[in-house]
């Protein structure tokens, strides 16, 4: 879709009253009659304009769009810098390098991926944490929680395994054990095929492009 | 309960509904002070009943208890409006049972079982682990089977009364959304931009839309009954309601879309419709205070009565002024995820719903306790009223605080990292509001139990005096 918001707004309002003034001509605005028209006619138009956006949205966020990556991404280096093109922060698609020692392919990173969303559903993980800032407010963001430096400045050397995902997988299956504040998480019992598999999630939810959220991620320097 | 004589069997249901309705708001509220707790001190319950879980059971059980509490008031006022008993009154109290027998089954596997392996059985058996519609697949499809049982009961009495007319038509044409809606949730998606895109179309236009103005057909009906308001005037203003609710709640929507990978135009779509969502609910304070006035604060039904002043009020501050606080995209930007959004959501769903379903059980209570045109009233009522009220501001105003250091410092200017989110938390702005908050949610708590005490004795005493 080429229009703008300004555009598709504009647009919407204007159809709820034009449509709406021609239906109301001669009708008294006291009488209930009058507001059942607009009644009507914004839910259809709105309802309306929603679909035709739904449409074009579900095609820009489709798998391998520019938008939301192919599961391959995780094959890749990723980050989040800042764009001065558009004003806010992008996830950037790197160099390639290996996930868990190897080269996904497009079937075996997508099953992985598929994995990974099955585990975090099944073990509620939205009902502590936030994914794409929406969930609950007990634990950690972990919209971008692959580039968190926190990951390489203390669990790994905590745990002392070779590779970030490698440091993720097993905290992830043991948290309670490296804890890292007075709030635990608790023991999810992640076989390390699924610890594996949300790792690969996490990294690939971190080259979504979410319009810049978390602002400035790992840039501050209050983080470490 | 007794003196039921008069009464429609639907309404006999009606009764049947808030009963558990209010049984269910209890759980909701001792989940919800565990959670508090946990806040305070993380080790309380770990392991055996984990944060997730109790909040699980904390928003859940909320969902539920205003739903049921919204499907009494149809079935009180619907013989009422059609002047007539329900038709297929039989099934609809099969689907009662059923889903109560439902309900239980998924709260014992939530707090027994609690996890699944990552597969699919998981989410048809035990959860579906998304926020808000954690419910099973089975329980889903019982759900919506359940909802169009009561839908063929509403659809069929209209019917046969001939009334479909006025708000009859818009309770109709609502309750079909609702169950449109509630579809589009229930299904697996390995892209999470496209899960959470359909999963708002259930949880914001459920809450932001279709109940909002089931809520406006329920409210209608409370002040015919309680202050004799007209029929049209009522009819004139629910029309104005679903134009403004569904003319900016619908692409209101959009404000859930800023941040989870869909198009950028949906930051300027949901920013500027979603500051006008508060529209509709200025609508409704000028009603409220419009009928007020006219009827110069004369009602049969005091309780009913406040709890529809509050609730206007309520829906205003909570839904509006709270939630256009953080609804634009420059703002939300840094302020989404975190206690600001809870400091919203208890506000907005206290003003919105738990005051609507209060004013309809009175309006209810008054007709099965007390002769006609009599006046339902006592000193109770009105403690629970400003207790109620004085908690609920008492609990969002600190998750506002709090939510305030999560924008600030977590968000701003730590850039929301893992450490980040933890500095915030271990700030004395959101350490020590934990604390206010779960002083004012034990206070909540004991209201609730003065509020259970009113609702089974209010109107008793009185009406043997009469008598």
């Amino acid at each position: 879709m080429k229009f703008g918001w300004l555009e598709i707004t504009l647009f919407s309002i204007v159809l709820v009253v034009v449509i709406s003034a021609i239906f109301v001509r001669g009708k008294n605005w006291l009488e209930p009659g009058f507001w059942g028209v607009f009644a009507i006619v914004s839910s259809l138009v709105m309802f309306s304009v929603l679909w035709l956006l739904t449409f074009d949205t579900l095609k820009k966020i489709s798998f391998g769009s520019a938008r939301v990556p192919s599961p391959t991404v995780i094959n890749h280096k990723i980050g989040f810098e800042y764009d001065p093109d558009k004003k806010r922060y992008m996830p950037t698609i790197g160099e390639e390098e290996l996930f868990f020692g190897k080269k996904w392919s497009e079937q075996e990173a997508t099953q992985l991926l598929t994995k990974g969303k099955l585990v975090i559903q099944s073990r509620n993980c939205m009902d502590c944490h936030t994914l794409l800032g929406n969930g609950a407010y007990f634990a950690p963001d972990l919209t971008k929680s692959w580039l968190d430096p926190k990951w390489q400045t203390m669990i790994q050397p905590m745990i002392g395994v070779a590779t970030k995902e490698e440091t993720m997988a097993k905290w992830l299956q043991n948290p309670e054990y490296y804890g890292t504040w007075q709030r635990r998480m608790p023991n999810l019992k992640l076989t390390e095929e699924e610890a594996k598999a949300v790792v690969g999630y996490l990294k690939f939810m971190s080259a979504i492009d979410t319009n810049g959220f978390p602002d400035h991620f790992g840039k501050s320097a209050a983080t470490f | 309960m007794k003196e039921s004589k008069g009464l429609y069997e639907s309404q006999k249901l009606a009764i049947g509904y808030w009963i558990v309705a209010i049984c269910l708001f209890g759980v909701q509220l001792i989940f919800g002070l565990i959670i508090s707790y946990q806040y305070i001190q993380p080790e309380f319950l770990h392991k055996f009943l984990n944060f997730s879980i109790c909040r699980l059971l904390h928003i859940n059980s909320m969902i539920l208890w205003l739903l049921f509490g919204f499907i009494g008031g149809i079935y009180w006022f619907l013989p009422l409006e059609t002047e007539r008993e329900v038709v297929g009154i039989f099934l609809g109290k099969i689907a009662f049972i059923v889903l109560i027998a439902a309900v239980s089954i998924v709260v014992l596997v939530f707090l027994l079982v609690q996890i699944g392996k990552g597969e699919m059985l998981t989410l048809w058996f035990i959860t579906e682990g998304r926020e808000y519609i954690e419910a099973p697949r089975w329980a889903d499809i019982g759900i919506v089977a359940v909802f169009s049982i009561i839908f063929f009961n509403v659809f069929a009495s209209i019917w046969k009364a001939k009334k479909l007319k006025g708000i009859l038509w818009v309770l109709i044409v609502d309750l079909l959304a609702i169950i449109g809606f509630y579809i589009a949730g229930m299904f697996f998606s390995p892209n999470i931009s496209v899960d959470q895109f359909w999963w708002w179309w259930v949880v914001h236009l459920w809450v932001e839309a279709t109940w909002e103005v089931l809520v406006g057909v329920l409210v209608g009906w409370v002040l015919m009954a309680v202050l004799g308001t007209p029929r049209k005037i009522v009819e004139g203003w629910l029309y104005l309601e679903v134009f403004l609710i569904f003319g900016t709640g619908i692409l209101g929507l959009g404000h859930h879309y800023f941040w989870i990978g869909a198009p950028e135009y949906w930051l300027g779509i949901g920013g500027f419709f979603s500051a006008l969502e508060p529209l509709p609910l200025v609508a409704m304070i000028v009603h409220a205070v419009y009928d007020a006035g006219v009827h110069r604060l004369k009602t049969i039904n005091k309780p009913a009565f406040f709890w529809i002043v509050a609730q206007a009020f309520g829906n205003f501050i909570g839904a509006g002024v709270w939630g256009f606080m953080h609804t634009l995209p420059q703002i939300n930007l840094y302020s989404h995820g975190t206690q600001l959004t809870a400091a919203h959501g208890h506000l907005a769903f206290f003003g919105a719903y738990v005051a609507t379903n209060l004013a309809i059980i009175y309006t209810a209570l008054q007709r099965i306790r007390l002769p006609e045109e009599s006046l339902l009233d006592g000193t109770l009522w009105k403690w629970v009223f400003i207790g109620l009220i004085l908690a609920m501001l008492g609990i969002t105003a600190p998750l506002t605080v709090a939510g305030f250091a999560q924008t600030f410092i977590e968000r701003a200017v730590g850039g929301s990292t893992w450490q980040a989110y933890i500095d915030a938390q271990l700030h004395p702005w959101f350490k020590e509001s934990m604390i206010w908050r779960m002083g004012f949610g034990i206070m909540f708590f004991v209201c609730y139990l003065l509020l259970v005490t009113d609702l089974l004795t209010i109107g008793k005493r009185k009406a043997t005096h009469q008598q």
